[in-house]
Parts: C-alpha cells; sequence; structure tokens
C-alpha cells in the first residue's frame, strides 16, 4: 500500500512509455568506446554549469574549469564593463595554457587586470582582445585584432553560470533548461552566499554517481547506521516512496518528503543534532530572509505538507537540491575518463549571523560528507563489478525512474550525433 | 598560556583540537584513537550550550582570538561526534578508499 499516491498510470515510470519498464544494461558507462562518444556528443554540445556569478565580485575577477570530457580549460572573466565571459584558456601565440598557477591542470582563480601567459609575455584585456606582443615588430604583418582569446559561449540564470563548448549552438540557455528553469525562477539563490565546497576523485563512470543521488530508494539501508537504530528500523521497514517525479525533455526531478527539520521526536536524532538544531537536512529554522515563504512553483510540485527537498538533474552533469528549511546545494560530475570523474559537492546558505548559525552549517557540512563518503565508495563497487560483466541486464523500480531517464537522454544525444556526423559522409561518398 | 577562554579552562587539555580548516579537523579525527575521540566528546560537548551563549556574544565576524579558537575547537567536535555517537570507529564504515576535501569554506 503506497503511502503517497501515484499518477493515474499506476506508476511513475508508465507516465512516460518511452522509457520502459524492463531491464537496463549499464553498457553506456562500462565502455570506453560509449564514453569517447559521449565527449563529443554530450560534453562539447550541451550546456554546463560551471560557477556562479558571486566567484566573480569584481572587475577583473576570474576562474578557470578544466573540462576534460570536453578536451579543454577555460577562464571565466568578469570584464571591466561588468560583462561575464567565457575563453578557451589558450594562448594565441603558440598554444601554451594562458592562465594557470604551478600545476597546469588544476584550476584556479584570482583578479587581475590582464591576463599574462608565461611563456612569451603575449598579454590579453580581461574582454580576450590581444593588447601586448613581446617584440611585436619581429613578426610578420601581425594584426592583434585578429588575436584575441577563442571565445566559448556564456550565458547565465539564477546568477548560475553556463558555457556550452559548440560555437555552432543556437539554443539559449532558457530554452534549454525548459519548464524545470523557468519555474524556479525567483527563488533566492543570491541571498545563499556563505559556501561549503567540497571535491572527489571518484572511480567510476559519472552518470552512475547522479544515479545514487537521484534515487533516495538506496537511503533507509547503505545510511542506515546514520539514524538512531529505532528510527532506522523504522526507515528500512517503510521504504522510501517520493512524493512526485517529473521529467522535462533532458531534464527531471525528484520531490521528497523531509521529516528531519525538525523532527517529530527529538529521541529520533543525535545529540548534537538535538543541541545544535541542524543536521542532513540542514539548520531546523529558517534564514530570516525573504522569498522562502512564497515558492517558486518548480518546488514542492505535489504541494505537500511533508515536503523536504527537491532534486533537480539538469542534463548533463548538474544536479540542484533546494531544501525546505532554507538552504541549496549543488552536484556537479565532470568525467576525466570512462570509469573516473571529479565530483563536486557545493553547499550555500544564507551567511551566519553568530556562532550559532555558523555551528549548524558546520553540522550540515559536516553530515554531508559522512554521507556521501558512504555513496562514493559504494560506486567504485559498483563499477568494478558492472566492468566484469557477469551479469548484464539489471531491473529498475518505479523510484528509480530518473535512472532510467538519465542514460536513455545520454544515449539517445549519442545516437543523435551518430547520426548527424554520419550524414556528410553518406553524401560525400554518393556523389 | 592559557589559548582559551578562561570560562572554558578545562577545555585547554584539548587545545590542539583549535583547528582552523575542516582538512586539518578531519585527519586529527582519523588519526585519533576512540579513546582520545571519547574523552574529547565527553569533556567538550557538556560545554557547547554554554560555549555558543559565550560566542553568541560576539560579533562573528570580529572574534577575538580566544573566542575564534574556542569555535575552531567546537567545530572539531561536531566532526568527532560522528566517531563518538555513531560509527565507534573513527571512519566512516565502509568509505574505504573514499576520501573527499573541502576546497572552500567560510572564513571564520
Amino acid at each position: 500500500m503506497p503511502h503517497f499516491a501515484k499518477p493515474a498510470e499506476g506508476s511513475w515510470t508508465e507516465q512516460y512509455p518511452e522509457l520502459g519498464t524492463g531491464p537496463v544494461s549499464y553498457e553506456d558507462s562500462i565502455s570506453p568506446e560509449h564514453y569517447e562518444l559521449e565527449r563529443k556528443a554530450i560534453f562539447s554540445r550541451t550546456w554546463l554549469n560551471v560557477g556562479r556569478v558571486e566567484q566573480l565580485p569584481r572587475a577583473g575577477s576570474y576562474f578557470t574549469k578544466e573540462i576534460a570530457a570536453a578536451g579543454t580549460s577555460i577562464i571565466v572573466v568578469k570584464g571591466t564593463d561588468g560583462e561575464v565571459r567565457a575563453f578557451h584558456n589558450i594562448c594565441r601565440h603558440r598554444g601554451n595554457k594562458l592562465v594557470w598557477n604551478d600545476f597546469p591542470g588544476e584550476e584556479t582563480s584570482g583578479t587581475c587586470r590582464q591576463f599574462t601567459c608565461k611563456y612569451h609575455g603575449w598579454r590579453y584585456g580581461t574582454d580576450g582582445e590581444l593588447t601586448f606582443v613581446q617584440q611585436e615588430s619581429e613578426f610578420f604583418n601581425l594584426d592583434k585584432g585578429d588575436y584575441g582569446l577563442a571565445s566559448v559561449k556564456l550565458q547565465t540564470w539564477q546568477g548560475f553560470i553556463f558555457v556550452n563548448l559548440n560555437p555552432e549552438n543556437t539554443t539559449s540557455l532558457d530554452e534549454y533548461l525548459g519548464e524545470f528553469g523557468a519555474e524556479l525562477a525567483g527563488y533566492p539563490f543570491d541571498k545563499m552566499t556563505e559556501v561549503y565546497k567540497y571535491r572527489a576523485n571518484v572511480g567510476s563512470n559519472w552518470k552512475l554517481f547522479i544515479d545514487a543521488f537521484a534515487e533516495f530508494y538506496h537511503a533507509p539501508i547503505l545510511h542506515a547506521k546514520q539514524a538512531t537504530a529505532d528510527e532506522s528500523r523504522k526507515l528500512s521497514e517503510v521504504g522510501f516512496e517520493a512524493l512526485a517525479y517529473k521529467i522535462n525533455g533532458p531534464h527531471s526531478m525528484v520531490s521528497s518528503w523531509g521529516g528531519m527539520s525538525p523532527p517529530k521526536d527529538l529521541d529520533m536524532v543525535k545529540p548534537i543534532e538535538r543541541i545544535l538544531r541542524s543536521g542532513l537536512f540542514g539548520p531546523w529554522d529558517h534564514p530570516d530572509i525573504e522569498g522562502l515563504d512564497n515558492l517558486p512553483p518548480a518546488l514542492n510540485p505535489a504541494q505537500h505538507k511533508a515536503w523536504g527537498i527537491d532534486s533537480f538533474v539538469f542534463f548533463p552533469n548538474f544536479m540542484l537540491l533546494v531544501w525546505e528549511p532554507g538552504w541549496y546545494l549543488t552536484y556537479h560530475y565532470w568525467p576525466t575518463s570512462y570509469n573516473t570523474h571529479i565530483f563536486e559537492g557545493t553547499l550555500y546558505f544564507v551567511p551566519a549571523k553568530n556562532a550559532e548559525e555558523r555551528l549548524r552549517q558546520e553540522l550540515a557540512a559536516v553530515t554531508f560528507k559522512e554521507y556521501a563518503l558512504q555513496d562514493g565508495n559504494t560506486l567504485e563497487a559498483t563499477q568494478t563489478m558492472l566492468e566484469s560483466r557477469a551479469v548484464t541486464l539489471f531491473p529498475l523500480n518505479d523510484q528509480e525512474i530518473l535512472l532510467r531517464h538519465l542514460h536513455t537522454t545520454a544515449r539517445e544525444h549519442v545516437a543523435d550525433y551518430e547520426k548527424s556526423a554520419a550524414t556528410p559522409v553518406k553524401i560525400s561518398a554518393a556523389s | 598560556m592559557p589559548t582559551l577562554p578562561t570560562e572554558f579552562g578545562e577545555l585547554e587539555l584539548f587545545a590542539d583540537w583549535s583547528l582552523e580548516t575542516e582538512a586539518e579537523r578531519y585527519a586529527k579525527r582519523l588519526s585519533s584513537t576512540m579513546d582520545e575521540l571519547q574523552s574529547f566528546y565527553d569533556t567538550a560537548f557538556p560545554r557547547l550550550e554554554e560555549a555558543i551563549e559565550y560566542l553568541n556574544k560576539f560579533d562573528l565576524n570580529a572574534l577575538p582570538p580566544d573566542a575564534t579558537r574556542l569555535l575552531w575547537l567546537l567545530y572539531s567536535l561536531v566532526n568527532a561526534s560522528f566517531p563518538v555517537e555513531v560509527w565507534r570507529q573513527p571512519r566512516v564504515p565502509d568509505s574505504g578508499a573514499a576520501s573527499m576535501d573541502m576546497l572552500i569554506e567560510p572564513a571564520v
């Protein structure tokens, strides 16, 4: 007997017949060849979130982002005109990586008036224009106007900075983010500027970690010991049912209840949580800002009074989790090979006004890590065994609908890319 | 030479838990025995509410050095609460080779 109503079709999954209900293959997560196709079909063509506008507080503020899956590094910089731009991180002279400190592969950030190449001293303005060439007269008819930094398409949504590495892309970011993007607009993301950011190297395909965070079916089991014994027993008996699932184009979301903020019974939580009034679901008391009473329509779509959290999967590798107590969390999954990726988890709170609020955030941030370490280690075990190919088909239940959708979407992108890449070859062969 | 506010003198024994970054706090937790973690927790946890009350009197961005060290020690208590209250071991169970680094945290 379900605790929460399901749609008229009888299940969340059967609302979307194209997803099917049969067992699935994870060959798309264990094949090096498939990953090479994903790099071109997905990471070189879709809008990718690379950060937030608060990372660029003043003119000349910049950060670099390594996007190994698209085979590049980019610079994101706020110009003296206040505009945020993105460029490939490459000097136009001999191809040296333009902005880096000590280790060329590591990301960096800072504030500068111009970018100076470490190799021969060529300089570029924060608008990407080439402004200085060492011994310019030694060159042959060099017009500096022809050698500005190679630009990358950049657009922002609600303060989130996205880039698209396909120069021919014509889909605007707003159009790409679709209904979820439009209906999340107005949430006070800009007030939540206190940042705790984690990074981990994970030994699994990027999609498998999204899988882990796109279903809560695992939560009562994998994280059983995180709750008190009584609570843990109850949670695993009841299992997990979402309040709602929604799919919109390549994106998806799950809406869940959240009984822990604050808990009905203080005995349900650990002693430190009782004192600090905080935990996995964040500080129990709402921060004192506007915009939390009247939530945008994308949040709590079931309009359930027990609502606790909504998790949005913005294809391909950006998750946004909005928590009822008034904070948010982002996940990014940056592939580095078919079976490795860099995971970033970032918590955003309204800045603490005193030590007590700060300690509550600290507890939420530390709790997040305790959970994520369990999740991360499970993934390496999954990746290794999937690669054994001892078993090749796996069932997915109705609470795992977002996994079915993610893998289907990723495979469709690859299939579409292969089709479009194949077309010109056929034409030239025929002529 | 006391490093913490005098009201919290008994925590001086654990002043080496006054660590500025999550990375240092987590590393100290992993390199401690359960006895060490338990003894830190048993001393610091009963003073948590009083310490919060003490610290709340200050502007968070203008804490005196001894109050800052007390706050850092409380961050360590938060971290150490997991082995003591939940895991009964310093490491997160089943976390094996997994690791996760905090790259950005608030200045205070």
